[in-house]
């Protein structure tokens, strides 16, 4: 017998994060939205396949990931970076860093290629080890490694951050409020 | 919490802060953070909500059935 209350159970609980890495995916709520559901009804079709007790966040991002590049490439690439309603909808702006600025993060995040976005999403606010990240997006750790690194470098050249805390009273906020993290 | 080890992430990765330059320290981990931490925070959509229950109803129908 199947375990179905407990499967929902975590699926409600990653579901917010799962969102936001649709979100850093697809770059559009809507999009996102409809990814997030396509994914919920494919891992409630699947969860035969699941089993209880092991990562099933990484199962459900393994998904949404494989479903996101299927969609591309049916639709064939469909390049919109603005989703000019993303700062309305944010329940909580974001107080140590201006909206604009986040605004700039998420175009600059856009700009990247979807294997080096993925990758510093994961890595970066997911949550995920190198190991769990590489395994998601079905590549190797040292892959995801580098990948890692070169969205880092690129986004600090789209943002215009040379290093740590070089740009003035932003950047030393920045410092400040990022122990608290 | 700093964690120095590097390479042995094997157990107990979840919660970990990465230290790779996405860290603490980093401008651009902090500001990844805290654009991701903004749709995270976001309370979820009834749609959600509602295709769970669906999804849970149809399945207990079938099993009713079956």
């Amino acid at each position: 017998m199947q375990e179905t209350p407990s499967f929902k159970r975590e699926l409600l609980a990653t579901l917010p994060s799962l969102r936001a890495f649709a979100v850093s995916l697809s770059g559009r709520h809507d999009k996102a939205d409809d990814l997030v559901q396509d994914t919920m009804m494919k891992a409630w079709a699947k969860q035969d396949s699941f089993q209880m007790g092991t990562n099933m966040k990484a199962w459900l991002f393994t998904i949404l990931r494989n479903e996101f590049y299927s969609q591309m490439r049916k639709r064939g690439r469909e390049v919109q970076d603005t989703d000019g309603a993303f700062t309305e909808r944010m329940s909580v702006h974001p107080s140590q860093y201006g909206v604009l600025d986040m605004e700039d993060f998420k175009k600059a995040l856009d700009r990247l290629p979807p294997d080096q976005r993925e990758a510093v999403v994961l890595i970066g606010a997911s949550g995920f080890s190198y190991e769990e990240a590489a395994e998601i997006c079905n590549c190797a750790v040292g892959t995801m490694k580098s990948r890692v690194s070169r969205a880092r470098t690129r986004l600090q050249d789209l943002l215009g951050i040379a290093g740590e805390a070089d740009y003035g009273p932003d950047a030393v906020s920045a410092q400040v409020t990022s122990q608290s993290f | 919490m700093k964690d120095k080890t590097k390479m042995n992430e094997m157990s107990v990765p979840r919660m970990r802060r990465t230290d790779d330059g996405l860290g603490a320290n980093s401008d651009i981990g902090a500001k990844l953070r805290a654009f991701y931490g903004a749709v995270q925070d976001q309370p979820i959509p009834d749609k959600f909500l509602d295709l769970l229950e669906k999804l849970d109803q149809v399945e207990e129908a079938s099993k009713r059935k079956g």
